[in-house]
């Protein structure tokens, strides 16, 4: 049942410019000057601070998922590992207070913590998924309720709080920066460059897009496609604890409401940047530039009365689609 | 009407994709009653012409006619409503269905509301008893092997009334023996009136069933004349544009007396059975054997793609192989015979697929680009692909030039053993010849080759030996002088090897 393919006239515009290549950074573009038309505080150092600041945790944690979605898998669960791995750094702090005293070391000693329960959650993902060969929408489906429960239950359906001098002295990690540029800011960049380059440089990125594209093909030709895969979870796991440690200095308290629906905004992020959602092709400056149009999307409905903020969603939701019907596109064309 | 209509014709057919135009004001007539052949080099717009019959592709410019009457297919349904059924040179089988559902799908046999599935069992096991095929009808189209593949896809054909059927390389991985079972459906069908065409490499089959030939070169018909007028010889010289000397090279070489691989009651659960045999350096061994003997199964073992028990020795070294990774690291390497799903990615381009292998290599620690391109262009010199653009997806070359990447892919990983599994699937004769010359180059360096092939001729005239399976174990071994067809379809078929002997 396939259709005649209808003729591409030899008049074709280049393939180097191409719209699956410049949609989301026209998208972006025009995005920047609506708002910079709609409300004149929109560029201004502080709001731009705030919006990238703020896309920073979802950003971080997007760009581990790029290599997740493109070698094929999938995970639900980093908004509730988020919230979890945030409680556990809380409780850590908390009980070592009395031993170390307040200072830079329990501090580093609370980051050395998310970043290993990052590592282990995303190991136990990855595990599950290809070694035990259960569909990762199932297992991730799971540990996403395991965290959630988890962090209700570790703070009594309440809420944890940082001490309030562990507080002060670790503030400074999203409240400042260098040369006018807060942490979380330097944290995303950084870690988007380095994506960027693992995906496009390495053979772990190359193994990534062939695994999500055929794995069989990637077995047939020597790759270690289990160990690639779980790699991805690990990595994603990993990022996740890095945005955690950047999240608790803003609030300094962790609760069951702490990560809601951050999987959802990161895999959107992903697919609006052109990654393929059924894997075997990604782009990691693609999801950068996804995060930063869905926060512009809630910036600019805060920023002016036009349209309600409550429609945020709709919006968000609309622009995912139309981002999933310009990557069919592409794929007619190949 | 008379036999002087065509039943499909196509009239100054021109096609491009993007910038590159691939076919050139090709016109052929197709009679009722009558067996076409088209041929020409990997590349030369084969299956592109067929596409257009069949559907699949829409011509930028020229008439395609049916019975005279000039139509324009918007889908294959719409042609297939007209009685054109075409296979695929590249499968088109769902993977996740089972044979008989991929038999009936789109064409399901219907009680009522609901699925006639006995009409539809009963009906499938005809079909693949007439074609001498006995694939389970409730298996997965994934789990079963390549030739049975192609057995699905012409049953799924025979099924359809066809007024005109379109066969891309039917036979390309069937032995001689079920190319027959085919083409008694060939007779039967021209005997019943209909049209049909087919491609093919393999020339003296071209020349036994066919009743026309029309030779493409570079988009454009060169020749058309009926087959009588011409010999396997002029039909390649006519593909080539040059004459063909012997297919063969001549081993020079010497046979080193180390034995490089040692295998010794090698089991594969289902499908082999203690096979041992001994691999010296530097020489070309065949594997042959019927379809479902196990050749390829326990090749697949071997490397550690199937789980496996028995001894494995390289360069006298007790070696354990659980993945094709462990495999590769002792220098032993190999090259699928199904190329689309397990041997390329399709949505990827060329550079990335020819270095996927060997990777590694290429990451210092970052992927050293330019190095993949200078081995991109050694892979394309070498191995003659006919690529129209560098950067296009390997999905879109010609079928015979994603077989040569493969190739390439392969022995860009510089292995020490190599084994081949239906090497020239798809690939042109002129370009067969130079993929025999390297497989012998390599020997006469020390590389040390297996090549399994369900062509005869072929694995005649390359191996130095030749191991014949036959149900999952060794049936026999031929080597010298004994290395007759005869002698090899004898094992492979259990009739007793007369003066062979058989291996420990
Ligand atoms: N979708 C596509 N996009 C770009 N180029 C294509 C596409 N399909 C085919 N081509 C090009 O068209 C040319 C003709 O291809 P075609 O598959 O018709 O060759 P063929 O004669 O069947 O060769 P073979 O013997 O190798 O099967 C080739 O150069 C091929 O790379
Ligand atoms: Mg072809």
């Amino acid at each position: 049942m396939s259709t005649a393919e209808t003729t591409s006239a030899p008049t074709q515009a280049p393939r180097k410019i191409n719209i699956q290549v410049l949609g989301p950074i026209i998208a972006l573009v025009v995005l920047v000057i609506v708002g910079a038309l709609m409300n004149s505080n929109f560029l201004s150092y502080a709001n731009v601070t705030n919006v990238l600041a703020r896309s920073a945790f979802i950003g971080i944690i997007a760009v581990g998922m790029t290599f997740v979605i493109t070698a094929g898998g999938l995970d639900l669960s980093v908004g509730s590992m988020a919230a979890f791995i945030a409680g556990l750094m809380i409780l850590v702090m908390n009980y070592l207070l009395p031993s170390m005293g307040n200072g830079v070391p329990i501090i580093l000693v609370g980051m050395l913590a998310a970043l290993v329960a990052g590592l282990a959650a995303g190991f136990l993902n990855g595990f599950l998924i290809t070694n035990m060969r259960i569909e990762a929408f199932i297992v991730t489906l799971g540990t996403m309720g395991i965290y959630r429960s988890l962090v209700t239950w570790l703070a009594d359906g309440g809420t944890l709080s940082l001490d309030f001098g562990l507080r002060q002295t670790y503030r400074p990690v999203y409240y400042e920066g260098i040369l006018g540029i807060s942490w979380p800011i330097i944290i995303f960049a950084l870690v988007a460059i380095a994506g960027e380059i693992v995906m496009r440089k390495t053979a772990f990125g190359r193994y990534c897009a062939a695994i999500g594209s055929n794995d069989q093909v990637a077995r047939y030709s020597s790759v270690d496609v289990g160990r690639v895969r779980i790699l991805t979870y690990i990595l994603l796991g990993v990022l996740v604890g890095v945005a955690t440690i950047m999240y608790v200095p803003r609030l300094g308290s962790a609760s069951s409401s702490t990560g809601v629906l951050w999987e959802l905004e990161a895999i959107a992020a992903v697919i609006i940047g052109g990654t393929m959602l059924k894997g075997g092709f990604g782009r990691v400056w693609g999801t950068v530039v996804g995060v930063l149009i869905l926060s512009l999307i809630g910036n600019i409905l805060n920023l002016t009365d036009f349209v309600s903020p409550y429609l945020n969603g709709a919006i968000q939701g609309v622009i995912i689609i139309l981002a999933v019907i310009l990557q069919r596109g592409r794929k007619a064309e190949g | 009407m008379t036999s002087a209509t065509a039943a499909l014709s196509l009239e100054g057919i021109d096609r491009s994709f993007g910038p590159v135009q691939v076919l050139f004001g090709v016109a052929i007539d197709l009679f009722p009653g009558e067996v076409h052949a088209l041929i020409g080099e990997n590349g030369a717009g084969k299956s592109t012409t067929m596409k257009i019959m069949g559907g699949y592709l829409s011509p930028s410019h020229g008439t395609v006619s049916v019975g005279g009457e000039p139509v324009r297919f918007r889908s294959s349904d719409e042609a297939e409503a007209q009685g054109i059924v075409m296979i695929h040179q590249e499968f088109n089988l769902a993977e996740d269905l089972t044979v008989e559902e991929n038999v009936f799908l789109g064409h399901e046999l219907r009680k009522g509301l609901f699925l006639d599935k006995k009409a539809m069992r009963e009906e499938t096991v005809a079909l693949l008893d007439r074609l001498d095929c006995r694939v389970d009808p409730k298996a997965r189209v994934r789990d079963i092997s390549t030739p049975d593949k192609q057995m699905v896809e012409i049953a799924k054909a025979l099924r359809r009334d066809a007024r005109v059927l379109i066969m891309d390389e039917p036979t390309a991985v069937l032995t001689n023996r079920e190319a027959e079972v085919l083409f008694e459906q060939v007779d039967r069908l021209r005997s019943q009136g209909v049209a049909l065409l087919f491609t093919s490499h393999k020339l003296d089959e071209v020349k036994r069933i066919s009743d026309r030939v029309t030779v493409m070169r570079d988009g454009h018909v060169v020749e058309s004349r009926p087959t009588s007028e011409l010999t396997a010889d002029s039909m390649a010289e006519a593909m080539v544009g040059r004459e063909l000397s012997n297919l063969f090279p001549k081993r020079s070489a010497e046979i080193s007396s180390d034995i490089a691989l040692k295998v010794s009651n090698l089991t594969v659960p289902g499908h082999a059975t203690d096979v041992s045999f001994e691999l010296r350096r530097g020489e070309v061994l065949g594997l042959s054997g019927l379809i479902g003997s196990g050749r390829t199964e326990t090749m697949e073992g071997l490397v550690g793609l199937r789980s496996h028990e028995g001894t494995v020795e390289i360069d006298g070294e007790a070696v354990k192989i659980t993945s094709p990774r462990d495999a590769q690291s002792r220098g032993l390497v190999y090259l699928t015979e199904d190329r689309k799903s397990r041997g390329l990615v399709l949505n990827m381009g060329l550079r990335e697929n020819l270095t996927l292998q060997s990777l590694p290599r290429f990451a210092k620690p970052f992927l050293d680009q330019k190095a993949e391109e200078e081995a991109l262009d050694k892979a394309i010199k070498d191995f003659d692909i006919r690529a129209p653009d560098r950067s296009m997806k390997a999905g879109n070359l010609s079928g015979g030039n994603q077989q040569k990447l493969l190739v390439a892919k392969i022995m860009l990983a510089e292995p020490r053993i190599v084994i081949i599994d239906e090497p020239t699937r798809g690939i042109d004769i002129g370009t067969k010849q130079q993929i025999y010359e390297f497989i012998h180059h390599l020997a006469a360096e020390g590389v040390s080759v297996i090549v399994i092939s369900s062509e005869m001729t072929e694995v005649i005239g390359l191996a130095d030996r030749i191991i014949v399976m036959r149900q999952g174990r060794v049936a026999g071994e031929v080597s010298g002088a004994e290395k007759t067809e005869d002698a090899i379809v004898r094992l492979a078929m259990g009739l007793g090897a007369r003066e062979t002997e058989t291996t420990a």
